[in-house]
């Protein structure tokens, strides 16, 4: 591999400003509460999340806190019953479902396939809106009284035998899910309608396929996880028998309808970093990526048979044998499509010319964290295996390495690659490579002792262990520190850029897609003119407008590296 | 996008059909079928349910008059709903094989 450790920052060659984009436009709160320019909601929604991740973040450090004596001082059993709980909700449904898609995928789709707007712009303020809305609600169910049921609301404990605020919460997420549906139909009508001349399905960024894997489970997947809490909340309230055996209901039935949405919704977390990673991955490899069509065709893949998985969720609470069987078998073929993206990236990596700017960083930091993450996942849909990790801090490892080293990263590592698009401005590139390494050192001691802890038994969702897990527990809270420091350090320099920074210039990687070809900050309409693709995507061999120095013939990809 | 115009008597037609087939709903469920063979009031009850919904689906929401690509999106809705019921009532069917 040659690879070279590139210490030269970003091309800012004495760039200006454009005179006008989006952000100036027009000012004031009204114009951006009333906006429909799909750029500025994805600001907007960007502040929202932040904010949740936020929520979720203080909860999560207080769980850490609480979880450095085998005792747990810092609070009594029931509020530890409420951090977990709070946290969970925060960050899935507020934070990690909408980060990338409604953030960068709002801010991009258009961009990258020449649109001016997505399909319905006031469509996309009101699913904003309805994101708000849903938020305030569960927000109120936190102010008052907290929830304790586990992000996951199991019957008949969330329905007939929690007394916290359950009801609000439900009613938060049934909201809230309006929202992603919206913006799910929002981009599949887009993606098919309002491609510039030239832009074929083939030579769509493989970060739009991703996002339109991800708005089909939006679509067909929200409605279910919709309907069922909304039938638990009618249980709570009304005592309507659904899942209460007492009134003639199934309590496996409901986690039947809630993993048939949360299961595919992990894939809604990941498949869009995923798609980040693929934009990453070529451009700072300077290579056109490898497999282009099998990246394509696996993120749908992985969001059709996502569907089919879901109740490897529930080996041990209560399904039958021979269902466990055939969704154990169901689980194993997900990962073939996942491994198909990363043995692509790998081979893109290979004779690639490699600089490890920010972006890169993240990208290969998602690599190994989902690597890990994705195959601690085939453990646990292994039946045997699994009734020993079952509900141990095993399972809470596994998937935050999807969920924080995976998603997390890829929207941070995206947020970067992007962020001199969406402000103009680049950031500290020192502080950035510290921060990300911060970050993945911080991850990893955060979460890699709990994969020993669930392996040795620690139960998830306790209060309190026995006192021989007390080192693992230190070290993991000693990593969220570092992680908490390697969040906080993004925040601060990139905020800071947006008044600081130096001026971006239009293509400061430089990178091959159509988002690259308008000013940073782009106009409100996009683009000047209605722009024709004439090329194929990533083919950084032929693209002497880029200004890459032309590679000398040993560093060259070979021909098979492309697709 | 051009809007197919349903005449009012397709309409009245289609509103008259769902009708007779409430009524059928009704008059079904007052019969023991179940006589002749165990859950038939409750497959007769929903065969009648899934006609009335394809007759909503195609004339008053104009799936019949729709381009092909809206009825794959239709189908295909159809298909994942078909998935959840399938493979979760596998769980059930397959739950009293469990006890030997």
């Amino acid at each position: 591999m040659s690879a070279t450790m590139s210490t030269t920052p970003p091309q800012s060659p004495g760039y200006q400003l454009p005179k006008e984009h989006y952000l100036n436009a027009t000012y004031g709160i009204r114009s951006w509460l009333l906006t429909t320019d799909h750029k500025r909601i994805a600001l907007l929604y960007l502040a929202s999340v932040t904010f949740f991740f936020f929520v979720g973040g203080i909860f999560a450090t207080m769980i850490r806190i609480h979880l450095l004596t085998p005792q747990g001082y810092l609070v009594t059993p029931e509020t530890y019953n409420k951090l977990f709980t709070m946290h969970g909700v925060a960050m899935i449904f507020f934070f990690l479902i909408p980060s990338i898609p409604a953030v960068l995928g709002n801010f991009l789709i258009p961009l990258m396939i020449g649109a001016k707007d997505v399909a319905f712009p006031k469509l996309n303020l009101l699913s904003w809106y309805i994101y708000i809305t849903g938020g305030c609600f569960v927000l109120y169910s936190f102010a008052t009284g907290g929830l304790d049921t586990g992000w996951t609301f199991y019957t008949p404990l969330s329905s007939v035998y929690s007394n916290s605020a359950v009801t609000p919460a439900i009613l938060g997420i049934f909201i809230n899910g309006f929202s992603s549906i919206l913006t799910g139909l929002n981009f599949v009508v887009t993606i098919h309608t309002m491609r510039a001349p030239g832009m074929t399905w083939f030579r769509l960024p493989l970060f739009v396929w991703a996002q339109y894997s991800t708005s089909i489970i939006f679509i067909l997947g929200t409605p279910v996880i919709a309907i069922t809490l909304l039938l638990a909340g009618l249980e709570r309230m009304f005592h309507l028998g659904f899942f209460n055996p007492a009134l003639g209901g199934d309590p496996i039935l409901f986690q039947h309808l809630f993993w048939f949405y949360s299961h595919p919704a992990v894939y809604i977390m990941i498949l869009p970093a995923m798609g980040v990673v693929s934009e990453i991955i070529p451009t700072f490899a300077r290579k056109p990526i490898f497999g282009y069509t099998f990246i394509a065709a696996s993120s749908i893949a992985i969001a059709v048979i996502g569907f089919f998985v879901w109740a490897h969720h529930m080996f041990l609470t209560g399904e039958s044998t021979y269902a466990a069987l055939a969704f154990s078998l169901l689980s194993y073929l997900v990962a073939i499509p996942s491994a198909v993206k990363v043995f692509n990236w790998t081979s893109t990596l290979y004779k690639g010319s490699i600089s490890y700017d920010t972006p890169m960083l993240y990208a290969l930091g998602f690599i190994g964290l989902f690597l890990i993450g994705g195959l601690t996942g085939l453990f646990l849909a292994c039946l045997g295996l699994d009734i020993h990790i079952h509900d141990t801090y095993f399972v809470v490892a596994h998937f935050h390495y999807i969920m924080v080293g995976g998603a997390v990263m890829g929207y941070v590592g995206g947020l970067h690659f992007w962020w001199p698009k969406i402000t103009g401005k680049i950031y500290p590139e020192f502080l950035a490579r510290l921060a990300a390494v911060i970050l993945f050192i911080g991850f990893n001691l955060t979460f890699f002792p709990q994969f020993i802890l669930g392996y040795l038994g620690m139960p998830r969702r306790y209060h309190d262990y026995p006192p021989e897990f007390q080192v693992l527990n230190v070290m993991s809270t000693a990593g969220a520190s570092i992680l908490a420091l390697g969040y906080l350090l993004p925040m601060l320099y990139l905020t800071w850029s947006m008044r600081y920074g130096k001026v971006a210039g239009p293509n400061p990687w430089p990178a091959t897609g159509l988002e690259w070809r308008t000013p940073s900050p782009p106009p409100t309409e996009n683009f000047e003119v209605t722009p024709v693709v004439n090329w194929e995507p990533y083919d950084y061999k032929n693209r002497p407008d880029l200004g890459l120095a032309t590679p000398t013939a040993p560093t060259l990809a070979p021909a098979h590296g492309d697709d | 996008m051009s809007e197919h115009i349903v005449s009012p008597k397709l309409y009245l037609l289609i509103f008259l059909a769902l009708m007779v087939l409430t009524g059928t709903t009704v008059y079904a469920a007052t019969v023991d079928l179940n006589h002749y063979y165990r859950g038939l009031n409750v497959i007769v009850a929903l065969v009648i349910a899934a006609c009335k919904a394809l007759l909503v689906v195609l004339f008053f929401m104009h799936a019949y008059y729709s381009s092909k690509r809206t009825q794959l999106i239709i189908v295909a809705g159809v298909f994942w709903l078909a998935i959840m019921l399938s493979l979760t009532l596998g769980d059930y069917a397959s739950r009293s094989w469990d006890v030997h």
